[in-house]
């Protein structure tokens, strides 16, 4: 309610300044443009919105998976760790703004590319995290599973994969707010359909209210994708919820 | 891990009995102020069914104890054997995400059982112990003294001969504490097991030992052992149960 309230408040001073700052509509239009230009287009934008959403859906996948297996073979092998880590680390520094247009030449301009580079933008949080949680088992427990007598295999899959899903959720969630920024960026790169080749067009013909309407809509979907990750989060994972409640209480 | 295959002349053998022997064992550990000799010295015995407690000063190497007993360390020096042996730790250490009873079966599970046999296995004696009921309950609905009764019925559900328990009850106020020595007594005279029961507090040790042996400060090693040849259950007010206790507290040298 309240982040409703501070929206209202920020699109009023919006509104305020657009109009009466005297600031020219194709730099900035007001947001009752963007409202008219969302309502106006609402055709081109959905058809639009339905590719890049089914490119941020998918990469968002590949990205978790990509993450989560990382994270377990970096977690299960010494080897890996000092190997591949740093070069995950190194992968990070990637300019992809510049690199992807390479991509796009090289795998071509359908949904390839773009998965690519959404991966690889969104993976590594989710490796950090659930490496992160993979390791943050209690020594104790870890102690009472040896003389349990459980194998390596064993404490991965009854401990420390449990232990680590709370973090492979804050992993997925700071993914999917880049995944968005990651996608609009491939299509930029290269691509005939999709928001981010809407934004691209637009502007360049003045209809900047249009590629507003279509930053408006991004912004709404990583959000309602964060969103739904939480309650997901809070669905599966009762447990790692109602301990966070009490550690907060204490 | 690896230390385990980088053995050095492993002084630790298990052996198919249900006793304890250690002998001349010394041990050091890295703290933060250079090596720490936590044990040195230290023989103790403990026979088949033998219900044996270890109190001691805070850090005369108790729980280093525990671990050379369940082969989590190896000895620096002296020989350690015993037979399978399963810890029990001072904080329950229940799996948040799992139920009371699947807790309670987690050693059949590692052991390779289904889920349904092993809830099958560990219920009689989930319910003995007085958790009817709390099966399906989370670790975080449970109380203290509950969790720390599911831990047990984990810790026998391993099957193992030997436990070797950590100030089991230490995390309990007063009146849970008497509560849970009353079934751990039940439990153990339903199922003998040998007992190797690390605690600070002398009137448990007293309560449900054998023999209680008191341990030097650090480096341990054994300076008195008092075998308590009392019916069960026994009262904390018998005068020969308080003898006891006393002469224990005179040995750790804090009676005054």
């Amino acid at each position: 309610m309240r982040a409703f309230l501070l929206a209202l408040v920020l699109l009023v001073a919006w509104q305020a300044y657009a109009k009466l700052g005297g600031i020219d509509d194709f730099l900035l239009p007001a947001p009752t443009e963007i409202a008219t230009a969302m309502f106006d287009d609402a055709g081109l934008l959905w058809s639009d919105f339905q590719v890049t959403a089914a490119e941020v859906l998918l990469g968002i996948l590949v990205a978790i998976f990509l993450g989560v297996a990382c994270a377990l073979s970096i977690h299960l092998s010494q080897t890996l760790r000092q190997t591949v880590y740093p070069l995950l680390i190194a992968s990070q520094t990637i300019p992809i703004v510049i690199i992807a247009p390479l991509l796009v030449a090289w795998l071509g301009y359908d949904l390839a590319p773009k998965l690519a580079i959404i991966a690889l933008v969104c993976f590594f949080p989710v490796t950090v995290t659930a490496l992160d949680g993979l390791r943050s088992v209690d020594p104790e427990v870890r102690k009472l599973m040896r003389t349990l007598d459980a194998s390596r295999l064993e404490v991965l899959r009854r401990v420390e994969l449990p232990w680590a899903l709370p973090a492979i959720f804050s992993g997925a969630r700071i993914a999917v707010t880049v995944a968005v920024i990651a996608a609009v960026l491939a299509e930029q790169a290269g691509s005939s359909r999709g928001l981010g080749h809407l934004i691209l067009q637009a502007i360049p013909q003045f209809e900047t209210a249009r590629a507003y309407a279509a930053v408006v809509i991004l912004a709404a979907f990583a959000v309602v994708l964060f969103s739904l990750l939480t309650a997901a989060e809070r669905l599966a994972l009762p447990w790692a919820h109602r301990s966070q409640v009490e550690g907060e209480r204490s | 891990m690896t230390a385990k295959t980088v053995a050095k002349p492993s002084h630790r053998e298990v052996n198919g009995s249900a006793e304890i022997s250690l002998n001349d064992v010394a041990r050091s550990y890295a703290g933060r102020n250079g090596q720490v000799q936590a044990l040195d010295g230290l023989s103790l015995h403990v026979g088949a069914g033998e219900v044996v407690a270890v109190v001691g000063p805070s850090g005369c190497g108790k729980s280093t104890l525990l671990e050379l007993v369940c082969g989590l360390q190896s000895p620096d020096r002296g020989t350690v054997s015993a037979g399978p042996a399963v810890l029990m730790p001072q904080r329950d250490l229940l799996l948040p995400w799992a139920c009371a009873l699947d807790n309670a079966a987690l050693p059949l599970r590692i052991a390779g059982m289904g889920r349904d046999q092993a809830r099958d296995q560990a219920r009689p004696l989930f319910e003995a112990l007085g958790l009817e009921g709390f099966e399906r309950s989370r670790p975080d609905e449970l109380s203290g003294g509950m969790r720390q009764r599911v831990a047990f019925v984990r810790t026998l559900m391993s099957g193992k001969p030997i436990l070797a328990l950590d100030e089991p009850f230490a995390g309990l106020d007063a009146l849970t504490r008497q509560d849970a020595q009353a079934w751990l007594v039940d439990a153990l005279t339903a199922q003998p097991r040998t007992v190797l029961l690390v605690t600070h507090d002398v009137e448990e040790a007293v309560v449900l030992a054998d023999r209680v042996v008191v341990l030097s400060p650090r480096p341990g090693h054994q300076i008195a052992a008092l075998p308590i040849a009392l019916q069960r259950p026994r009262k904390r007010t018998d005068p020969a149960l308080v003898a006891l206790r006393e002469e224990a507290l005179i040995a750790l040298g804090v009676d005054r």
